[in-house]
């Protein structure tokens, strides 16, 4: 009689164990770590750019003190985006985090923009090595964050497809929200260089 | 009434088609350069002559012997409509340059017709190959020499300066050519003899000591079958596979499990095969490296 249910119990646990897998509980688990192991990379980029401001500044200052406005933008919006945390399945903290480091974006840009005024800038050793570790490191941003979009839809599309659906919603598994790209247009917008009328001071 | 029913039909089929076309664009990626197949240099362009070519085939085949990092060249006419910097970790991303986890792979993608030229870099070649130093290699031999028209001659000495800073770097030394076929095979025969008891002693909680022995050789004469695909050793497998079981305490098991299992594991770098099929190792990129123009 035991027997017969230890047998029981064994056939029970296989079921168990591969019904888990067959409802796709453990590709779930594996999808969400992919987001966050690739949600790392976006975060270790952006850190990265952060690091390089610093001394972008100090170079330019040292060429163009007059540009303190542009200087000070930079800056700014560098503070600004360190001290945001940034939580990748809160929608709005995600949106906060992405316009803070667009902010980033566009304060550098100008910034590079005006240095064009600077034959001597241009020619230092020092900030043409930035510039080109600078290019380097938004271009990982831009691989890094499209790495992590994909791994979110796919993460989206296997918790909200049939039957996985029905696993992720015992577990509460959610949608996360991804990086979205309209709000990328509007922040991409090009900076609006005016030379003629000078910021007011 | 069957008139609109038939305009319905008709509507539905000119959804599909729709549909369909619209997947069929989207799978072609949206118009995108399709990328060359796999090959250490690829001159799409023809700028430059054959025995140029098999120079610098001849170049990068000796390195990656000697220091086991693969290198490639790509010339194309343009990367449009893409960037091309998107271009090259698209590329990169699909030719997996470099060997799996050491990831030391690197390509030189020169875009003739939008004279710009990228380095894309491996994620493990980043600290010798920085951006920095791919940028000062370009302004020193790249763009000087492709603007007087000597295409050659930048990219060969590029290469001999980046393989330069690449030999500076201790990377695991290149595979030797292997005769590891029987070595392989015990690796496996212990990995599936080691699972066989493993799983058999876990059933045996279930089935009684004889039970578990039982399966435990079922286990292994098939997964043997299927592993080795020989009648003989699965048979003797199986028979160690019961015997195993059957005297096999928990404690000395998970000794034999961690050996056998690491062991059998144990999977080679990638495809760095030799003569002319050349494939990617497996090697990850994350958008390092420099851009430029001249």
């Amino acid at each position: 009689m035991r027997s017969v249910a230890r047998v029981f119990a064994f056939a029970t646990l296989l079921v168990l164990s591969a019904s888990l897998t067959g409802c796709g509980y453990n590709q779930i688990q594996s999808l969400d770590e992919q987001t966050k192991a690739n949600w790392s990379e976006v975060l270790n980029q952006y850190q990265r750019r952060a690091d390089l401001i610093p001394n972008l500044v100090n170079t330019v200052k040292g060429y163009a003190q007059q540009e303190q406005t542009v200087l000070i933008g930079v800056t700014e919006a560098r503070a600004k985006a360190t001290s945001i945390n940034v939580k990748p399945d809160d929608e709005a903290s995600l949106r906060r985090f992405q316009q803070a480091q667009g902010e980033v974006s566009s304060a550098l840009s100008r910034l590079l923009v005006v240095s064009e005024n600077y034959p001597q800038l241009k020619s230092d050793q020092n900030f043409r090595d930035l510039q080109v570790q600078l290019e380097g490191t938004e271009n990982r941003i831009t691989v890094a964050r499209n790495r992590y979009i994909q791994s979110v839809q796919e993460y989206n599309t296997t918790i909200r497809q049939f039957p996985v659906n029905l696993t992720a919603a015992l577990f509460h598994a959610a949608t996360k929200p991804n990086f979205t790209v309209e709000n990328e247009a509007a922040i991409a917008k090009p900076p609006v260089v005016d030379f003629n009328s000078q910021p007011a001071k | 009434m069957a008139r609109a029913t038939a305009a319905r039909i008709a509507g539905w089929a000119l959804l599909a088609l729709l549909g369909c076309a619209h997947a069929a664009v989207a799978l072609t990626g949206a118009g995108l350069r399709p990328l060359p197949s796999v090959a250490r240099v690829v001159d799409e362009a023809g700028l430059l002559k054959a025995d140029e070519v098999h120079s610098l085939t001849a170049t990068l085949t000796d390195f990656e012997a000697r220091k086991g990092s693969q290198l490639a060249v790509v010339i194309v006419p343009t990367t449009q409509p893409e960037d091309i910097a998107q271009y090259g970790i698209r590329l990169a991303d699909a030719w997996k340059l470099g060997r799996r986890n050491v990831d030391d792979g690197a390509v030189l993608i020169v875009a003739v017709d939008d004279r710009r030229y990228r380095w894309e870099v491996g994620r493990g070649l980043e600290g010798v190959l920085t951006d920095i130093g791919t940028s000062r290699i370009s302004d020193e031999y790249l763009r000087p020499s492709f603007r007087q028209g000597r295409y050659y001659d930048g990219i060969d000495q590029a290469l001999v300066k980046a393989m330069g800073l690449i030999d500076g770097e201790p990377l695991p030394p290149p595979p030797q050519v292997r005769s590891g076929a029987s070595e392989d095979g015990l690796h496996r025969a212990l990995g599936v003899l080691a699972f066989a008891v493993f799983a058999g002693v876990f059933v045996r909680a279930f089935l009684g000591r004889l039970g578990g022995a039982l399966v435990a050789a079922v286990l292994a004469g098939v997964l043997a079958q299927v592993a080795m695909g020989l009648l003989a050793a699965s048979i003797v497998m199986a028979v160690i596979a019961f015997v195993g079981t059957l005297i096999a305490g928990v404690g000395g098991l998970w000794g034999f499990y961690g050996g056998g299992f690491g062991g059998g594991s144990y999977r080679g770098g990638g495809g760095l095969g030799g003569g002319s099929g050349f494939s990617g190792g497996g090697g990850g990129f994350s958008g390092g490296g420099s851009s430029g123009s001249w």
